[in-house]
């Protein structure tokens, strides 16, 4: 079922009793909440990995899934209205669906940390930095309040935080919003967790300072040898930091492929419009390409396949057969690792 | 801060002012007079009652009365029942330990059982328990006091026992605890609301989302996230109704027969004592603007966000 490869020379995992596999690998995962007007579903199969020191970058619109994925893989979604019908999340080979919730508490922070979009309210905005994220080691290393302010400070020197020392009492509201994603990065760093998923890290920030942060981020996944999630619909910011790249719409992984060639390639109609749309110097003057059409309604989601009232491709397959994510070849036919595509024409579009 | 503090009572002198004036000037209004007051139904001679009234100096013009209640007040002297002849420092002081004390009662049962409840429903909104708590405290805010009192005078006193339907001249703590519960009530049902609504609402925000992520244990994500968040407006409900409980119930004191200054107040009000409504009403007046400068400054220790210059 796994469609991810993993790419090679892939630093071995730090510290692991589970020496072989992918730290974390999401198995036709189902996520659907139920609500009022009926059960929309907002994963519809989802399937990859991350190993460690890895980096997978998850692309798409809103309400295309990816941050829901991401949620249930830390264990944060609201249940109810949530509901898992289906799947399995494996973590260094164990299923943490099927965990206690003290087990799955005892992971999130410690294994596995997420960093979210909006700092200034994802931060609580009556405590200190320093209590928040001293709080990190008295909960699970059970540090003094003193040690752990101590660790606060490192940390914020360790995000390059200017006058950590002075700054630690300070509380979320007096630090600029770079300064807020750094604290973010620092909570989720503190205890040196083996995954980190990043929700839209750099979306509040204005385009000098996500860099700073995409570049501090990095810094410390290859200095930690983390694997790391990043959410984003943001083609610009994948392209430097990501090692492979899914594609999700409606709830469905529609590529996948190594970071570099779903640039020159897509071999999606979908990705194709996302790449067409960046606006780019060499194209000045010329009307900015945008796809037609909205998102789909996730109570109703389109038959066949979900882009196909969107596609410039679309033929009568598309609109009855769902396509399966398959894997992508040379015309001659030899694999290219890590590819695939759920598009019933992949060939016309790669080829064509 | 300090200099926030100073202006903050800098101001509480004109309100003092004023609002002396305003009571001392609607006493003057009302009809009747206290002197005729004293004798009752009996008639007697007009010219006894004004050389009465000269003596007391009612019949000086308003603002000379009032001048000369206020160069009074500020030698230390709140005037004088012309009923009884007690100074009426005296009375103060024998009704405020009372009132203090059933305030304090209320306030607790206010404190403790309100934000329990709020905390309870709020965690669970939208079910069946939350739903028995709107229609709970719908019932406290909408039943009058004096009913409230009166069953829990039928049931606990004449039908269990527990306790006498009267409370003594001394007014023993556990006699208090009746009428404080009364009393209360209705404060209890708004911080219920209050708390419950609080809850529900930041229960939702993104930086619980973040605790949760933290793997924080379940404990310390509502006692220490949640609650920190939730308690600032309640703790601004609960100052003002500090003083209000303070400012004393004429009702609920009437009910159970508590000689504080709730039953002070109306019994000087019946007989137009004068200085004496005014005197508390003024105390009450300053016991209000205390409380809600603590509760502004207190508001500034909950949410760091404000800050006062």
């Amino acid at each position: 079922m796994t469609i991810i490869d993993k790419t090679a020379d892939v630093p071995a995992p730090r510290g692991s009793n589970d020496e072989s596999g992918p730290l974390l690998e999401v198995r036709d995962l189902h996520v659907e909440f139920h609500t009022r007007d009926g059960v929309a579903k907002a994963v519809n199969g989802v399937n990859y990995s991350v190993s460690a020191g890895e980096t997978l970058a998850v692309l798409g619109e809103s309400g295309s899934g990816k941050s829901v994925t991401a949620q249930a893989v830390m264990g944060i979604l609201d249940m109810p209205p949530g509901r898992i019908p289906k799947g399995e999340i494996f973590f260094r080979g164990q299923d943490m669906l099927k965990m206690s919730n003290e087990e799955r508490r005892q992971i999130r922070g410690q294994k596995i940390a997420m960093i979210f979009q909006d700092a200034l309210s994802s931060l609580n905005p009556v405590l200190s930095v320093g209590y928040q994220l001293g709080e990190m080691f008295r909960v699970h290393q059970g540090l003094s309040k003193k040690d752990a302010k101590a660790k606060a400070i490192a940390l914020m020197d360790r995000v390059r935080i200017p006058a950590a020392k002075e700054r630690v009492n300070d509380y979320p509201h007096m630090f600029s919003g770079g300064m807020r994603q750094r604290i973010m990065i620092a909570m989720a760093l503190a205890l040196e967790p083996d995954l980190i998923i990043a929700d839209e890290p750099t979306t509040a920030l204005d385009v000098t300072v996500q860099a700073q942060v995409m570049d501090l981020l990095a810094e410390l996944q290859r200095d930690f040898n983390m694997g790391l999630i990043l959410i984003t619909h943001d083609l610009g910011v994948v392209a430097d930091v990501a090692d492979k790249i899914a594609v999700m719409y409606a709830g469905r992984i529609v590529e996948t492929a190594p970071v570099h060639e779903i640039y020159k390639r897509p071999a999606h109609p979908y990705t194709k419009g996302l790449l067409e749309s960046i606006p780019r110097l060499d194209q000045k003057g010329q009307e900015l390409y945008a796809i037609k059409g909205l998102p789909p309604n996730l109570l109703h989601v389109p038959s066949g396949c979900a882009f196909n009232p969107r596609c410039t491709m679309a033929q009568d397959i598309c609109r009855t057969e769902v396509p399966a994510l398959r894997p992508v070849t040379e015309q001659d036919g030899t694999e290219l690792v890590g590819r695939g595509s759920a598009c019933h024409f992949w060939k016309e579009t790669i080829h064509g | 801060m300090g200099r926030y503090v100073a202006r903050r009572l800098l101001q509480m002198i004109p309100v003092f002012l004023g609002s002396t004036l305003l009571v001392f000037s609607m006493m003057y209004a009302l009809p009747g007079d206290p002197v005729r007051a004293l004798a009752g139904e009996q008639t007697v001679d007009p010219q006894q009652i004004a050389a009465m009234k000269k003596e007391l100096g009612l019949d000086l013009p308003l603002w000379h009365q009032y001048w000369n209640y206020l160069v009074g007040l500020f030698q230390g002297d709140f005037g004088t029942q012309i009923a009884s002849g007690r100074p009426v420092a005296d009375i103060i002081s024998e009704a405020f330990p009372i009132t203090v004390r059933l305030a304090l009662f209320a306030f607790i049962f206010t404190v403790v059982v309100g934000i329990s409840m709020g905390v309870f429903a709020g965690l669970k909104a939208d079910t069946l328990r939350d739903r028995g708590l709107l229609v709970l405290t719908l019932l406290l805010i909408s039943v009058p006091s004096f009913v409230l009192g009166f069953l829990g005078q039928y049931f606990f006193a004449f039908q269990l026992g527990w306790v006498q339907p009267n409370v003594s001249l001394e007014a023993s703590s556990d006699e208090l605890i009746l009428p404080a519960v009364v009393l209360g009530s209705l404060s209890l049902a708004y911080v219920a609301r209050l708390t419950r609504t609080s809850v529900a609402e930041n229960l939702r925000s993104d930086y619980m989302r973040t605790a949760v992520a933290k793997g924080l244990p379940r404990r310390r994500i509502v006692g220490v996230h949640l609650m920190r968040n939730s308690m600032i407006p309640v703790v601004t409900f609960l100052g003002t109704d500090l003083g209000a409980l303070l400012g004393g119930a004429v009702v609920t004191e009437g009910i159970f027969n508590v000689k504080g200054v709730g039953y002070n107040v109306f019994d000087a009000l019946r007989h137009r004592e004068g200085a004496t409504v005014v005197g508390i009403v003024t105390l009450i007046v300053v016991v209000y603007l205390v409380a809600s400068l603590v509760v502004d400054l207190l508001y500034a220790v909950l949410d760091p966000r404000i800050r006062y210059a």
